[in-house]
């Protein structure tokens, strides 16, 4: 049979456990070449690529997440479930399952393999990381082993591509051949159920497989020191510290850079266009708005390098641990930390990074509450202010006041997202924490081409997924911010007669008890695009040009009283001054409830707390 | 709180003698056993998810009858949670989930601690 013959391609599944080099093999299988979507109507993300075999067939390899059972208890082991079972609308059911095993960890993996069978689809078992299990010196007996399963065995080494021709050739061969499939006969197990097949798989086990004559001893020693009380806390902080500097500063040369690059572009264009409306579209919307998601990327990249080097070498697994206690009291998962510390430097990061947490219950907490952190793009607000407002004096001989305000912002932030993870598990799911019972995977030396590979993959979806759709909100807020324009010989800036200057003085009333002139109402509206935005849009309504922050804080301090100041302060704190937040939660979640919610409680929160800083510094 | 012992293998009378019984939960670093019997069909529950599933998931991970655990590390707040050797793989888990996992102990790092916890 040749390719132009074959109707239908063949459709290939891998399943398998956590940890089992699952998403190295089907790189290894499809050269790398994926289409990366989500499945339809949850984030889950859906993983394919193809292959051709000897014999000319192209096949549709599936990479579907992790598992231990098909009894699914996450968003992501739902959908392997209901492919594995046919069960999934608008998805074809797999013609054969190839299970990947860690060759050295195998008796979970064979109750799954016991459990798949009663799909009654034709299965392989891949025996990955082979060379690690030889190393160790298990003797595996895979004619055994292909007997007592019922089904052909076969050896990879998925890093170094060993192994995978005579896995294609099994697909080939086995796909061939499938006969035609009973149906299925698969119901959740019951505790019975699950005990009779580790009784199963511990007969095969003690039948086919030689314990190791030389055990890993390495997971042990490094897990002595990693997850021991003192020495583990501290390598946890110094990781954790280099995770941080990393993605704060050695993002800002970068980010500097694409800032300046697109300056430079919008001058270029600036001289050969003539001054007008599409002189402003293309260089404060469209120019800026490309820039505005282009700088997130050196953040996004640099995380993200240090989350997949961490996953893929162990580490993340006893971060979790360490931190578990800690995170638990606010109601959250251990594995909520890492996401919540990228959020200092931004929550977009941090958002998407949300991803390792499986329950979708802890997700979506630690998603809420990210926004709370004090991110980067908080400082130059902070600095304004502060710089204007608070007097640059040491109190107690040693505390810098003005530093002093600065952290007071920061531990207000942090407190509030604990605080607020607290009250939303008692509000939206009573008391329901999920139980904490996770794999702790052996260590293993990160394959660089995985860890480069996955980060231009999440860059790419960044970019695909979210970028569009900020893109199109900073040309909304642009639009709002420059039509209409002003009236020939008016007086004032232009801002003043655009929309937002509309809609900023019909918000004045509102934002007057706690203290904001119409300046700022207006400011706030551009300042919806991000939080620094702010800072500009008080120099253009205050008729201060750009780049001129000495002068726009001695105007403000001319303007304001100090408790405006400070509720300035507290509002930005809390409130939800950026549509690039709001719209990757809706990328995120996959729908508009969460980033609805998300500003609902934010603008909340921020106007309460404005409002009790305002009322009280104008009494004091 | 569970007080009846589930039915030992009657061949191994010296060791039942002798033996320690502990909750997982109870454990310290250093104890060694054979998990003797899964069940979370009593005491108070967990979190929000039912002993019933509790179980299911304990037996998922490999914590099964018979299975020879290890408990390797502590956390640092209130010894919680804990990291054990399970058979041949590593699992973390919270004092609160390891309640329904009755260890046969064959060795213990504080012996004074783990007798204490000694149902007769």
């Amino acid at each position: 049979m040749t390719a132009s013959v074959s109707l239908t391609d063949a459709r290939v599944a891998l399943v398998g456990n956590p940890n089992s080099g699952k998403t190295a093999l089907f790189n290894a299988l499809t050269g790398g070449r994926q289409k990366v979507a989500n499945y339809a109507g949850v984030t889950v993300e859906r993983k394919e690529g193809a292959l051709i075999t000897p014999s000319g067939r192209r096949v549709m390899i599936l990479d579907l997440p992790g598992t231990y059972s098909l009894r699914a208890r996450s968003p992501d082991e739902e959908i392997t479930r209901d492919v594995v079972l046919g069960r999934l609308p608008g998805e074809a059911k797999p013609d054969l399952f190839v299970c990947v095993a860690d060759a050295s960890n195998l008796r979970l993996v064979l109750r799954l393999v016991l459990e798949l069978k009663q799909t009654r689809q034709p299965i392989i078992l891949a025996l990955n990381m082979i060379d690690i299990a030889e190393r160790q010196g298990f003797g595996i007996d895979i004619g055994a082993l292909a007997r007592e399963l019922g089904i052909p065995v076969t050896t990879t080494v998925a890093v170094r591509k060993r192994g995978i021709e005579a896995l294609v050739a099994l697909i080939d061969q086995v796909e061939a051949n499938a006969a035609v499939q009973g149906d299925v006969d698969w119901r959740p197990p019951s505790a019975k159920d699950i005990r009779d097949a580790h009784r199963e798989a511990e007969r095969i086990l003690k039948l086919t497989v030689r314990p190791p004559a030389r055990p890993d001893t390495w997971t042990g020693k490094l897990d002595d020191v990693l997850l021991h009380p003192i020495s583990g806390i501290l390598i946890l902080i110094a990781v954790l510290f280099l995770m941080f500097q990393a993605v704060f500063s050695w993002a800002t040369p970068v980010m500097d850079l694409i800032t300046a690059a697109f300056g430079w572009l919008s001058m270029e264009v600036t001289q050969h266009l003539p001054h007008g409306v599409l002189q402003s579209l293309i260089c404060d919307g469209l120019i800026s708005g490309v820039g505005s998601v282009i700088v997130f990327l050196p953040q996004i990249m640099i995380l993200f390098f240090f989350i997949i080097l961490l996953e893929d070498f162990g580490y993340m697994a006893r971060a979790a641990f360490l931190m578990d206690r800690v995170m638990g009291g606010a109601g959250l998962h251990g594995r909520a930390f890492i996401p919540l510390l990228s959020s200092f430097a931004c929550a977009i990061p941090g958002i998407m990074a949300t991803r390792v947490i499986d329950q979708k219950r802890d997700r979506l907490t630690t998603i809420l509450v990210a926004p709370l952190m004090t991110c980067s793009a908080r400082i130059p607000v902070y600095t304004l202010i502060i710089s204007a407002f608070i007097p640059r004096r040491t109190l107690w001989g040693f505390v810098n006041e003005q530093g002093l305000v600065m952290f007071g912002l920061y531990a207000a932030g942090a407190v509030g997202a604990l605080v607020v993870a607290f009250v939303f598990r008692r509000l939206f799911w009573r008391g329901a924490s999920e139980p904490f019972i996770m794999e702790l995977p052996a260590y293993k030396t990160p394959d660089p081409k995985n860890v480069g590979r996955n980060v231009l993959l999440r860059a790419e979806i960044f970019l695909k997924r979210a970028g569009t759709t900020i893109l199109s909100m900073m040309m909304l807020i642009w639009f709002l911010s420059t039509v209409p324009r002003p009236p020939a010989g008016a007086a004032g800036p232009a801002i003043n007669y655009s929309f937002a200057g509309m809609i900023g003085h019909w918000l004045q009333p509102l934002l007057a008890p706690i203290g904001f002139n119409w300046q700022m109402s207006v400011a706030l509206v551009p300042g919806m695009a991000a939080r620094e935005v702010v800072v500009g849009a008080l120099g253009t309504v205050y008729a201060i040009g750009e780049n001129q922050p000495g002068r726009l804080a001695a105007t403000l301090s001319g303007h304001w009283s100090l408790a405006t100041a400070l509720s300035f302060l507290a509002w930005y704190v809390f409130a939800p001054q950026c549509a690039s937040t709001l719209i990757v939660v809706r990328r995120e979640t996959n729908s508009w409830k969460w980033p609805v919610i998300m500003f609902a409680y934010m603008i909340t929160l921020a106007y309460l707390a404005a409002l009790v800083v305002y009322q009280i510094a104008i009494r004091l | 709180m569970d007080g009846s012992l589930p039915a030992r293998n009657t061949s191994d009378h010296a060791a039942e003698l002798s033996a320690a019984v502990v909750r997982l939960s109870d454990a310290c670093k250093g104890d060694r056993g054979v998990v003797l019997r899964v069940t979370c069909q009593t005491g108070p529950a967990s979190g929000g998810i039912e002993q019933a599933e509790l179980e299911r998931r304990l037996l998922e991970i490999g914590f099964v009858e018979g299975a020879r655990v290890e408990l390797l590390h502590e956390g640092f707040i209130g010894r919680d949670p804990i990291a054990v050797k399970l058979d041949d793989m590593r699992v973390a888990l919270r004092r609160r989930e390891a309640r329904g996992i009755l260890l046969e102990l064959e060795s213990s790092g504080h012996p004074t601690h783990a007798m204490a916890k000694i149902r007769p």
